[in-house]
């Protein structure tokens, strides 16, 4: 069922996970991820899995959870893998035809996989910690600098907010009106493909006509209360850094440096 | 009378596993005859929507099993599309399911899924246009150009079109004016009575459901409190009002007057049995009511 899709999903919690700033969690999903592209040792790697293990723990996610948003990205790292392991020179281990495999070939393939695992591991702990107020509104102040080029941050945040609202609502209505069709007897789950799409003209005409109405409901609900951009407009929730989001930067910048050194230092296992 | 819908032990748990994990509904063991016309009530959450959507296979209990027409529908999963056919449902707000250029076409949605042949469905989309009380020139008509009552009974009739041997209707009122709602509920009893078949009405109006129905099923916490007949049913009120359900507005006139002292029934649910008991007391001459 569309509700099993979890990528982006938010899990309520009081971790100190939870509790990070939220401009600080998304600068430091970024530093994460340049950290991620910056290891180039087998060893240095330890650092990111270790990293992501612990914060999971501190911050209660379910390992079922977890398991289940890696899922509908399996057949891209298997591809990835698969193409890293034929088209990487050096050694060949064992060749067939035009295949051949390479000592160097195994070890970029299962780097490439476990980069993306972390990859997706990792930015999935960003929303899985941080609900879509707080980070659309983590999202507007970083980019509120912007604003003196008159970049609509405001506005930009605005509508990501009303899009991350949404998603939930029109999925729960998709699930409605697939429910409802079914009940007449549609037949999504067999046929070739044309009749697959074609399965979707009872669910999507619907759906459009149903967005539409909320999406002009919303608007005037918004005009009601006097909604009119975001100038002069303030918060209820002012956003305070505190000890925690330094510790969390320190840490960070730790693991960073951490890299670093692997990489200049330690020879064995080098890419 | 055979049991048409039979359950056994049905529990339903939503989001297994994760923070959100809720059983919906636990335990149920029902078995509904065939020709009632069933009341279904119970408070939001009360699991109702959840239960009638495991009648007709939209969903698919975590434990227990489910009998329509004595066979167990979750036997042969590739036979779940059938069993949609025999019990017809028709979900809250239905005109938003509509979306065909044409009523027709609309209507004749369901009984082209069950691969019936062409004559066959002219035969039914007009006897089920017919069913709703809607004129045969809406069905040229656009399903968007009609009114918000009219949809409602479109969308209906799209379910009436399969000839299910149960329908079950969540909320078919909701949202309507008194008079669109009585003139569809008084389709749907006239539709019953013709057809003879079974009807699931869920409705938060226990004075519809006192005027209609021949059965009361009542949910409270995500399960089956009690089924009954409307007198057994109604005559709990106490149990009722705890629960956050109510009587029908007359039930509890006569039940407050029975209470002070008043010599009259406390079992009384429609306004015509009202009527009746009223002239009954006032012609015996006692009472001075």
């Amino acid at each position: 069922m569309l509700k099993d899709i979890t990528i982006g999903q938010f899990f309520p919690g009081q971790s100190p996970v939870h509790k990070l700033d939220p401009r600080i969690k998304i600068i430091l999903t970024l530093a994460y991820i340049v950290m991620l592209f910056m290891t180039g040792n087998a060893f240095g790697f330890l650092i990111p899995i270790v990293f992501l293990i612990v914060l999971y723990l501190i911050a209660h996610i379910p390992l079922k959870m977890i398991l289940k948003s890696m899922k509908p990205i399996v057949p891209i790292i298997i591809i990835t893998a698969v193409l890293n392991l034929f088209f990487v020179d050096g050694d060949p281990l064992w060749s067939w035809g035009i295949f051949t495999i390479t000592k160097n070939g195994v070890a970029m393939s299962i780097m490439m996989a476990v980069r993306i695992l972390c990859l997706i591991a990792g930015t999935s702990l960003l929303t899985y910690t941080t609900s879509p107020i707080a980070l659309t509104d983590g999202i507007e102040r970083l980019l509120s600098p912007l604003k003196k080029i008159h970049f609509p941050a405001h506005e930009l945040a605005m509508m990501m907010t009303i899009a991350l609202r949404f998603i939930p609502t029109l999925i729960e209505e998709t699930d409605k009106i697939m429910s409802a069709q079914k009940a007449r007897g549609a037949d999504m789950e067999t046929g070739g493909l044309i009749q697959r799409a074609k399965a979707l003209v009872p669910i999507l005409i619907p759906l459009f006509i149903s967005a539409f109405r909320r999406a002009e409901e919303l608007a005037l609900a918004m005009e009601c209360r006097c909604y009119h951009g975001g100038e002069g407009r303030t918060r209820m929730k002012q956003l305070h850094l505190s000890l925690r989001d330094a510790v969390a930067s320190l840490v960070v910048a730790a693991c960073i440096a951490g890299i670093v050194c692997i990489n200049i230092f330690v020879t064995v296992g080098n890419f | 009378m055979p049991a048409i819908i039979k359950t056994e032990d049905l529990s339903h748990v939503y989001s297994e596993g994760t923070p959100f994990c809720k059983t919906a509904v636990g335990g149920v063991n029902l078995s509904i005859e065939e020709g009632e016309m069933v009341g279904v009530i119970g408070h939001t959450g009360s699991g109702k929507s959840t239960l009638i959507q495991h009648f007709n296979g939209l969903l698919k209990p975590t434990t227990g099993k489910i009998y329509i027409d004595g066979q167990d529908i979750w036997a042969n999963k590739q036979d779940i599309r059938s069993v949609r056919f025999k019990v017809g449902l028709v979900f809250q707000y239905p005109e938003y399911q509509l979306f065909e250029e044409t009523v027709y076409k609309d209507i004749a949605f369901g009984p082209k899924n069950m691969g019936l042949s062409e004559e066959e469905i002219d035969e039914r989309v007009h006897s089920a246009i017919r069913f709703v009380g809607l004129k045969e020139s809406v069905l040229e008509k656009s399903p968007f150009d009609l009114s918000g009552g009219q949809k409602r009974r479109v969308a209906i009739a799209g379910v009436i079109a399969m000839d299910p041997k149960v329908l079950i209707l969540d909320e078919p009122t909701a949202g309507l004016d008194p008079k669109g709602r009585d003139l569809i509920l008084n389709q749907i009893m006239a539709y019953h009575e013709e057809k003879k078949n079974t009807v699931l009405l869920v409705s938060h109006s226990m004075e519809d459901i006192a005027k209609f129905a021949t059965k009361v099923l009542v949910m409270n916490n995500a399960a089956v409190f009690t089924y009954d007949t409307v007198e057994a049913v109604f005559s709990r009120v106490e149990e009722l009002n705890d629960m956050g359900l109510s009587t029908p507005q007359i039930t509890r006139v006569f039940y407050e007057l029975h209470k002070q002292g008043l010599p009259v029934s406390d079992k009384i649910f429609t306004v015509k049995a009202a009527r009746e008991e009223l002239l009954k007391r006032l012609q015996k001459g006692g009472g001075g009511c």
